[in-house]
């Protein structure tokens, strides 16, 4: 968590660096100290939205009201293996080759 | 390897156990949660996939409605609250067993939630009903499958690389998380257990899964932390104390490694804490051949996924008269369909009480709907195939036997084809993978002998060899037949009648 006592959002170096850890960019410290105010700045920015928005109004994560599109379960026709593995950089024995994994199962 | 192990019993004079157990289950759809694909086990690799599970670029996924509805029954079967509105979420993390590198999954609207379920366990003053508390049931879907190539022990560390087969990704899946379970002191493995088997025959019931533990559709998280008896100043006045640091075991997949993980880790947690050091909040791997548990990684807190509502998808919200007519069409309740048998079968308490903790209730309900009598159909998997589960550590249902081969079983030793003994010989077979009871009986020459000269020769080859016993049985000590159909039986490797083979015996001496 943040020490910093600016009001509004921000984001710490520390923050920054556990965020590029988990989404696996390899941030130099020169990098981190570059862009850890920018990001402050960005953050501060969108949250100026919460400013015109009133307690009233819940976020919005869908733009149209819509609910409960389904479909009915009935298997259709997908890909076939070739298709299915054209993308890959690399396979064997029919399955997606790719790098030793570190860390663990989820 | 070997981590120190505090005696159970002096682990539970210390400690007060907490326990909480995620179970994922595998539904049994034709199509996958949010595209077409097929969700067959066991199709070669990497053929039923589509641009959807593959997490393609432009591909947009749309939810089953059927796996929704299952989802809504699970809920309610587990006396849930279903949820008005609800969202879907990304769950962000990086590893290829993803290919979107996010699982859509379900994040703080759980389509269920609030819940419970009674089960029972057999405590130290006869049969214990324990309430299990709910916390959600939600909707996500599967992970592929990866194969970790190099290294010696097929796991990630010290592989090569590793190849993932994305047929199972996308399958619908349901996480159901029971609140802290306290208070059940030495019981709680027992309550560990008959809470998973309780869930795997309500989810049977209600027909919305396979839950073939052996296969992976239903798969077991265990929870577990310790708290210490004697600091009266923290407790809420109930004998409860502020829960301790807890492990999750991950994937525990057959009945009987739960029961032994949970005991294992009241141990391992014992002694840890009792020698001044703290217990880490990591995940744990359970070795089911050596009965341990070692460290994995170190739990990631929620906010490490990022979660975020998932754009891609609108919100569910199921109308209230839905949500009824399911309500209406649940199949009855755990404890009501147990009556319900027991009243049906004619079966003792303790009776009940064996079946239901071998998880052999759908077995034995299925055996009977195939043809066999109640105390045929439990005499085989009480007492024949249980003992062969226990012995080879597996479990009843994934011995390979099926209901129908025990109803077959029971129905040609009805007819006389064969007898009890040479029927053990037939689940020796079936065990082993060798076919039918029909082919079984066929291929291990296993028919009883209906040949009455062979009978007859052997019947008269053995009072030659036993003088004296013939002696005692014309003098009348019929009693004393025994021995020479003993003996006719062995001649015959006991595939014969051993009715026929006495009265053989009565008519040729008295």
């Amino acid at each position: 968590m943040p020490d910093s006592p600016a009001p509004g959002p921000s984001i710490s170096r520390d923050e920054l660096a556990h965020l590029a850890t988990l989404a696996r960019i390899d941030l130099s410290d020169a990098e981190l100290d570059h862009l850890a105010p920018q990001l402050s700045v960005i953050l501060e920015s969108v949250a100026s939205i919460s400013g015109v928005a009133d307690d009233d109004i819940p976020p919005t994560s869908h733009a149209l009201p819509l609910t409960n599109v389904f479909r009915a379960d009935v298997v259709v026709p997908g890909l076939t293996v070739e298709e299915a593995l054209s993308g890959a950089p690399e396979q064997e024995e029919q399955r997606f080759k790719v790098p030793r994994i570190l860390g663990d199962e989820q | 390897m070997n981590a120190e192990l505090m005696p159970y019993d002096e682990a539970l004079e210390r400690f007060d156990p907490a326990l909480g157990l995620e179970v994922h289950v595998e539904l049994n759809t034709a199509s996958k949660m949010f595209c077409g694909c097929p969700t067959e086990f066991g199709a070669p690799p990497n053929t039923q996939t589509c641009p959807t599970c593959l997490g393609l670029p432009g591909s947009m996924p749309v939810v089953n409605r059927t796996a929704v509805e299952s989802a809504m029954r699970i809920g309610l079967a587990l006396n849930c609250e279903i949820a008005e509105w609800c969202r879907f979420a990304r769950k962000n993390y990086f590893y290829p067993d993803m290919p979107k590198n996010f699982q859509t999954s379900q994040y703080d609207e759980p389509i269920a939630f609030n819940g419970w379920t009674d089960v029972v366990v057999e405590g130290p003053d006869g049969p214990q009903t324990v309430r299990v508390d709910i916390e959600r049931a939600h909707m996500e879907e599967d992970t592929g499958k990866s194969l970790h190539v190099g290294g010696a022990t097929g796991r990630i560390h010290g592989a090569d690389y590793s190849l993932v087969d994305y047929n199972r990704a996308g399958i619908p899946l349901i996480e159901i998380v029971t609140k802290p379970i306290l208070g059940t002191r030495e019981l709680v493995p027992l309550v560990a257990k008959a809470y998973v088997a309780q869930l795997r025959d309500l989810l049977l019931g209600l027909g919305v899964s396979d839950v073939r533990m052996e296969q992976g559709s239903l798969r077991c998280d265990v929870n577990l932390s310790l708290a210490p008896r004697d600091v009266g100043s923290e407790s809420d006045g109930a004998g409860r104390h502020a829960l301790g640091t807890r492990t999750e075991t991950k994937n525990v997949n057959s009945l009987r490694s739960v029961e032994r993980a949970v005991r294992y880790e009241v141990q391992r947690h014992a002694a840890v804490l009792t020698s001044g050091r703290p217990i880490l909040q990591e995940t744990r791997h359970w070795h089911e051949d050596t009965g341990i548990t070692t460290s994995g990684r170190e739990k990631s807190d929620a906010e490490d996924y990022r979660y975020f509502p998932e754009p891609d998808l609108v919100p569910v919200a199921p109308d209230r008269e839905w949500v009824e007519r399911l309500r209406a069409s649940l199949p009855e309740p755990p404890h009501e369909r147990r009556a319900r048998l027991q009243a049906a079968w004619g079966f003792t308490d303790l009776e009940m009480r064996d079946t239901v903790g071998a998880g052999a209730l759908g077995l034995v309900e299925e055996t009977i709907a195939a043809g066999a009598s109640a105390q045929t159909a439990r005499k085989w998997w009480l007492g024949e195939l249980a003992r062969r589960a226990n012995e080879t550590e597996t479990d009843i249902a994934a011995l390979g036997v099926t209901p129908a081969d025990v109803a077959r079983v029971q129905a040609l030793v009805d007819e006389g084809a064969i007898n009890d003994k040479l029927a053990r010989q037939v689940f020796d077979g079936l065990v082993a993978g060798e076919g039918t009871p029909d082919e079984i009986i066929a291929a291990r020459d296993l028919a009883i002998v209906s040949d009455e000269g062979a009978l007859s020769a052997a019947v008269d080859e053995a009072i030659a060899a036993n003088p004296d016993v013939a002696d005692k049985i014309r003098e009348g000590k019929v009693n004393a037949a025994g021995a020479l159909i003993g003996a006719v039986m062995k001649q015959m490797r006991g595939q014969a009648d051993a009715a026929r083979v006495r009265e053989l015996v009565l008519e040729k001496l008295t």
